[in-house]
Formats: structure tokens, C-alpha cells, sequence
């Protein structure tokens, strides 16, 4: 029963990684994109999770959550320098 | 008991696979930023975070070590989401009203009382938020339409 449920879960997750891919050529300003990339994180990072529990190992967890932080920080960066035009003042 | 468990693991996997694809469903249809915002930082975040707690679940119940990893994903995702959508905005905000008053764009469709300046007025005293506070300089709108 897991295994199917982890395939629809797999499914629904890839389907929305490439919806977020067509935001993020598509998107008509960088504000788009980078929310578009936010969503790529955080998409991909509940694709390890599942990968994770389909192959019953924990090693992918740690990804996950180096993922979390670098996909935050990232973002932050990126939305900042668009906002000031530099990111360490 | 385990059959049990295994029911709520498994609607926990499928309702946090449904989420997200809702969210980036959204985030792909919507119509502008304001609106597309909505969809990564809400059922996004509650979808990884579905999938997180039933991976909690299963690995105890499936003979492994209880870790605290996917907590500490979890409620990392659920502080930060608010944070990012924030700065999203802001940036999103700053394009828009820098192009308005250049002149290439018509202003963002904003209600008066989140009209705010920009900060070339008060870069020193606004920090992080380029924006002034909306009360601080009222400032008639002069900007010239498209």
C-alpha cells in the first residue's frame, strides 16, 4: 500500500517540478524566477524525502536538509541583491 | 496496529504529493506574482511537510532509529516559507515601481495605503525594507501614466 502510494506521490511530484520548469523559463520578471526556483527547492527536496522512504535508507535526510537551508539562503540572497543591487553591504 | 499505521502513512505520502503539485499548479496558472505567491508558500511547504511527517512515522514503525532529521526539515521549511515569500515580494514590488517611475510599466495595482516611497528618499534609515513606511512621506502621486 506504501509502494503505491509512493508511486502516485512520485508522480504528482515530478508533474509539478515541470510545471514549476514552465514558470521558471516562462516567468516576465526575475521575481518570477525566483520564486519559480524557491519551488524547485522545495520540490526537489520533497522528492529526496520520498526517495528516501521508498528505498528505506536515512543517508538522503542529511541532503534534505542541507538543501532546505542553501534553497532559503539563495533565495534571500537573490531577492536581495535585486533589491539593493549588492548582497553584502 | 501496524496495517493502521501504515494507512496514515500512505494518506499522509499521497495528500503531500497532492499538495505539491497544487501548489506549483497554482504557481503555474495564477495570473501575476501577487497571486502566484500564494501557491509554493502555502500548499507547497504543507506538502513537503505531509510527506516529512509520514516519513517520521515510517521509519520507526518500520524497524529503523527514530531521527530527528525531518523534524528539523520540517520546521525549517515552515519558518523560512513566510521569509522567502516576503523578500519574493519585495523584490517583485521594487521592479515594479522602479519601472513606474522610469516610465516602461504602469504602476502596480496596489491600494493607496501600501503606496510607499522609493527609497532613494530614505535608503539610510529604511535598511532591509527598501521601502519607506507608507505614513512617513506621503507623497502625491506624480509619476506619469501609460
Amino acid at each position: 500500500m506504501i509502494a503505491g502510494a509512493l508511486t502516485i506521490a512520485l508522480g504528482c511530484v515530478s508533474l509539478a517540478l515541470v510545471l514549476t520548469l514552465y514558470r521558471l523559463f516562462k516567468g516576465p520578471s526575475a521575481a518570477d524566477r525566483i520564486l519559480a526556483l524557491d519551488t524547485l527547492v522545495i520540490n526537489v527536496i520533497a522528492l529526496i524525502v520520498l526517495l528516501g522512504i521508498l528505498e528505506e535508507t536515512m543517508v538522503y535526510f542529511e541532503a534534505a536538509l542541507l538543501l532546505a537551508m542553501v534553497g532559503f539562503v539563495g533565495t534571500v540572497a537573490y531577492a536581495k541583491f535585486l533589491l539593493r543591487g549588492d548582497i553584502v553591504e | 496496529m501496524a496495517p493502521f499505521v501504515d494507512i496514515i502513512i500512505a494518506a499522509l505520502i499521497v495528500l503531500g504529493g497532492a499538495f505539491a503539485l497544487i501548489g506549483s499548479w497554482g504557481l503555474a496558472r495564477l495570473p501575476n506574482l501577487m497571486a502566484r505567491l500564494h501557491g509554493p508558500t502555502k500548499a507547497t511547504t504543507l506538502g513537503v511537510g505531509g510527506c516529512l511527517v509520514a516519513a517520521m512515522l515510517y521509519f520507526p514503525t518500520h524497524g529503523m532509529a527514530f531521527s530527528m532529521h525531518e523534524l528539523l526539515v520540517t520546521l525549517f521549511l515552515f519558518i523560512t516559507a513566510p521569509i522567502s515569500a516576503n523578500m519574493v515580494a519585495k523584490a517583485y514590488l521594487h521592479e515594479r515601481m522602479t519601472a513606474a517611475r522610469d516610465g516602461t510599466a504602469p504602476e502596480p495595482d496596489l491600494p493607496p495605503a501600501y503606496r510607499m516611497p522609493l527609497p532613494e528618499a530614505a535608503s539610510e534609515s529604511c535598511g532591509w525594507a527598501t521601502f519607506g513606511a507608507p505614513e512617513e512621506a506621503p507623497q502625491p502621486d506624480t509619476t506619469p501614466r501609460r
